[in-house]
């Protein structure tokens, strides 16, 4: 570091400093620069003072003006609420069959049970509400209670399997083998007839031995062709989905042990708006059934 | 303002001040070419800048009648004929490289023109010294002035001109919010007090930068904030036509009356320092290329004068490029004007500027008004139906982007026997094609479902819409219909 001098080109003093002979013209700021250096000072301690700044042990300084971005967000929230609070309300109005007639409403409902969804179903049925083995895919037409928004809707609201409401869905199929009913070899001959009339295995003497057995056990449930039953949730066997699995080794172990999968009432969990959200949602996924017109004539409906 | 004061550093050779105090610039009125020419483009600027958001522009009912409009509420920027969507945001990309380049090609050929005739701060700076002068009168005057005791003809003076200032400032600053919002609305509004808080900050800050900027802060903008000045002066080499003080044909300097004693022959500088009080930006020329210097070549009018006056040749200042001035004092020919303007830097600049304007141009012919874009599901990538089918979920955004409702169809291509139907319709009602409406200028979404019967394979496939109305217009999207084999290739 050589002393600072004038440098004789420019006479301006120099700051001191030489690097291979370069050295530095020391230049005195302007004067608005300074100014603003020293009011972006002041506004630095004054922004100190008045927002949460310094952090300490466990907390950080609040600041004299009360703001926080957890209040900020709290605000916002709010906001939100009351900017949804006229939909929800007349989405709570209508019924779920209104929604899912009123392009609006619906519109509405799909993109609240989206949401719902993602925070309560996808535990189970999967984050595309694709299931898995034992879990429903909701995207398919295939429906143990009923694919119209309304049955939909009420699985949702009283759930399955659900003890003190007296509404759940409840389907009872006998553990036909664990409990006698049917030898390990006629539970493997049922096997083959329920594959045969799902078109996975082609017809053998095992699967017609089956088909008698099946006639005894199974029809009064699933029936005679194995298209199931919407009344008592019993799955229909003559199609190409299988909630827990199409080959053997699953069938064997439900038909010997039957299988009582459940899902909560979320009638008694949720509000009533966001499980019409869900099951309008549900219903959109793909699969979703018309609701069955009203019967027209009072008579009928009575007979 | 570099220049070692010594009075302040006398007794302290090794201290100098925390700050440099600003030297006031008084630039003195001057006519000439290039000051005509500078009244010139800072009117057709400001008229352009003022005049631009009040033009009308009949789009039909569906869009905004103003010619150009950066409407940032709906995301779309209107100029003419042209609409701009936020996809579509590649050719204000265009522009900016554009404008770049032509920064370039501008700064190589001709100097800092942009700094010294086109730059906003030059434009209003030139304007409040028009004020100054009027005002206070020319730069004698305002010198005394400056020097002069505050009193009550002096406070007067200064709240007029400064009352002056903020008006210009609120009138062009303010201006700038009308090519956001439909002019004349923002008009009412504005002074209505309906206008959104947006508009009166964004008038309140320009009008206080015009203010602070263009009146009092004036060339310390150009020297200290800007960045421009650096890139620029960077850009220019020795073949730029840029001011130049030949000195070769200046040095010695000396007025008239001593060159008649002068022992040995003077130059032609009389050192009359006209250059310097005309100068915007209180620079002397004369000590060559500075980044001070705007090249506005003020100067160059002042020193033609001067030299007329003494009956010497024109051009002591002057545009002229650094390798010239060399071979000028050689007494060789210089280059022609145009030889220097169109060289093979240049010209490759120009080339590149014109290639990508081409390229846009061709863009713009060639787009579409209609838009497809299709995002397939992934979860579940597919899902099989009870009898076999499978169903694939996609999400279509058709963009119609004419002013104007429209319906397209929407045409499955290439997955054999499949069909497709919407989140609105029955399965049962699935079919090839779909027909949907799309408002004017709007980008509907629409859920659509893929069929294919039992069995079927991966596929490649392709959504194509068209527009059913005669001015036509189609788009194709390609993707894929997964099944429990995999995907398509």
């Amino acid at each position: 570091m050589s002393k600072p001098r004038l440098d004789d080109a420019t006479g301006v003093e120099t700051v001191g400093h030489e690097w291979d002979g370069i050295e530095e013209l020391n230049n005195p700021l302007p004067r608005w620069w300074l100014w603003s250096f020293y009011a972006c000072i002041v506004f630095a301690i004054g922004y100190c003072v008045a927002y949460p700044a310094w952090p300490l042990i466990d907390h950080a300084t609040a600041g004299t003006l009360g703001w926080s971005s957890r209040g900020d967000l709290d605000h916002e929230m709010k906001e939100e609420s009351a900017r949804r609070a006229g939909m929800l309300a007349e989405l709570n109005q209508a019924s779920i069959e209104q929604i899912a007639t009123d392009p609006r409403l619906r519109r509405a409902a799909i993109d609240g049970g989206r949401a719902a969804f993602k925070v309560n179903c996808i535990q189970c049925h999967g984050n595309g509400a694709a299931g898995s083995a034992g879990y429903p895919n909701l995207n398919d037409d295939d429906w143990l209670w009923g694919g119209d928004v309304a049955a939909i809707h009420q699985t949702l609201v009283d759930g399955v399997r659900q003890p003190g409401d007296d509404a759940t869905r409840t389907s009872q199929m006998p553990a036909f083998g664990r409990d006698g009913i049917l030898t390990a070899a006629q539970v493997q001959d049922v096997v083959s007839h329920v594959r045969a009339i799902a078109g996975e295995e082609k017809p053998g003497a095992s699967a017609q031995r089956g088909a008698a057995i099946f006639a005894a056990n199974c029809v009064v449930c699933h029936g005679a062709n194995g298209e199931g039953s919407r009344a008592v949730g019993a799955p229909a066997l003559n199609d190409a989905i299988w909630l827990y699995g199409g080959d053997r080794k699953a069938l064997t172990h439900t038909v010997t042990n039957a299988r009582y999968g459940v899902m909560p009432a979320w009638g008694a969990r949720l509000d009533p708006v966001t499980v019409k959200m869900l099951a309008t949602y549900v219903h959109s996924l793909g699969g979703g059934e018309e609701t069955p017109a009203p019967v027209p004539d009072p008579a009928a409906a009575a007979k | 303002m570099n220049a070692h004061d010594p009075k302040v550093s006398a007794d302290h050779s090794n201290e100098i001040g925390m700050y440099a105090k600003r030297k006031s610039v008084f630039p003195k009125a001057i006519d000439g070419s290039f000051r005509r020419f500078k009244w010139l483009v800072m009117a057709v600027c400001l008229v352009i800048y003022w005049g631009t958001p009040w033009l009308r522009w009949d789009r039909g009912p569906y869009a905004p009648d103003q010619a150009v409009l950066i409407d940032m509420g709906n995301r779309r920027f209107f100029m003419f004929d042209i609409e701009i969507w936020p996809h579509e945001f590649y050719f204000v990309a265009g522009l900016l490289i554009m404008a770049g380049i032509g920064l370039f090609l501008v700064t190589s050929a001709v100097g800092r023109a942009w700094c010294g005739y086109a730059c906003p701060q030059t434009v209003w700076t030139d304007l409040f010294q028009h004020v100054d002068r009027f005002i206070d009168g020319d730069r004698n005057a305002q010198l005394r002035l400056q020097k002069a005791p505050w009193g009550p003809a002096k406070i007067a003076r200064r709240l007029l001109k400064w009352g002056i200032y903020l008006g210009i400032s609120f009138a062009t600053g303010g201006a700038w919010i009308f090519y956001f919002a439909d002019a004349p609305t923002l008009q009412h509004d504005f002074w209505t007090g309906n206008a959104a808080p947006v508009a009166y900050a964004t008038t309140f800050v320009l009008t206080m930068t015009t203010f602070i900027f263009g009146g009092f802060m004036r060339e310390q903008v150009c020297i200290y904030m800007c960045p421009w000045p650096r890139i620029q002066t960077a850009m220019l080499d020795e073949k730029s036509l840029i001011v130049t003080y030949k000195d070769w044909r200046g040095e010695p300097r000396g007025s008239v009356k001593a060159a008649v004693k002068a022992a040995t022959p003077l130059g032609d500088c009389i050192d009359c320092l006209q250059c310097v009080a005309v100068c915007p930006t209180g620079i002397d020329i004369r000590e060559g290329p500075q980044i001070g210097c705007i090249t506005c070549a003020l100067c160059i009018d002042a020193c033609d004068k001067a030299m007329a006056g003494v009956g010497r040749p024109r051009g002591l200042i002057d545009y002229c490029t650094l390798d010239d001035a060399e071979r000028e004092k050689r007494g060789e020919v210089s280059v022609p004007i145009l030889r220097t303007i169109l060289r093979p830097r240049t010209l490759v600049y120009l080339g590149v500027w014109s290639a990508i304007g081409f390229a846009l141009l061709f863009m713009l012919g060639q787009r579409t008004r209609v838009d497809l874009s299709v995002a397939k599901d992934r979860n579940p990538e597919y899902v099989t139906l009870s009898d076999g089918a499978v169903r694939n979920a996609y999400t279509l955004k058709l963009r119609n982007m004419e002013e104007r409702p429209r319906t397209f169809r929407v045409a499955l291509e290439g997955l054999v026997g499949g069909a497709v139907f919407t989140d609105e319709m029955d399965a049962a009602e699935a079919a090839r094609v779909l027909t949907v409406d799309v408002p004017a200028d709007t980008t509907r979404r629409l859920r659509v479902y893929a069929l294919a019967p039992r069995g079927s394979q991966p596929a490649d496939i392709a959504f194509v819409l068209t527009a059913t109305d005669k001015e036509g217009g189609s788009d194709t999207s390609k993707t894929t219909f997964t099944t429990a084999q995999g995907n398509g290739q």
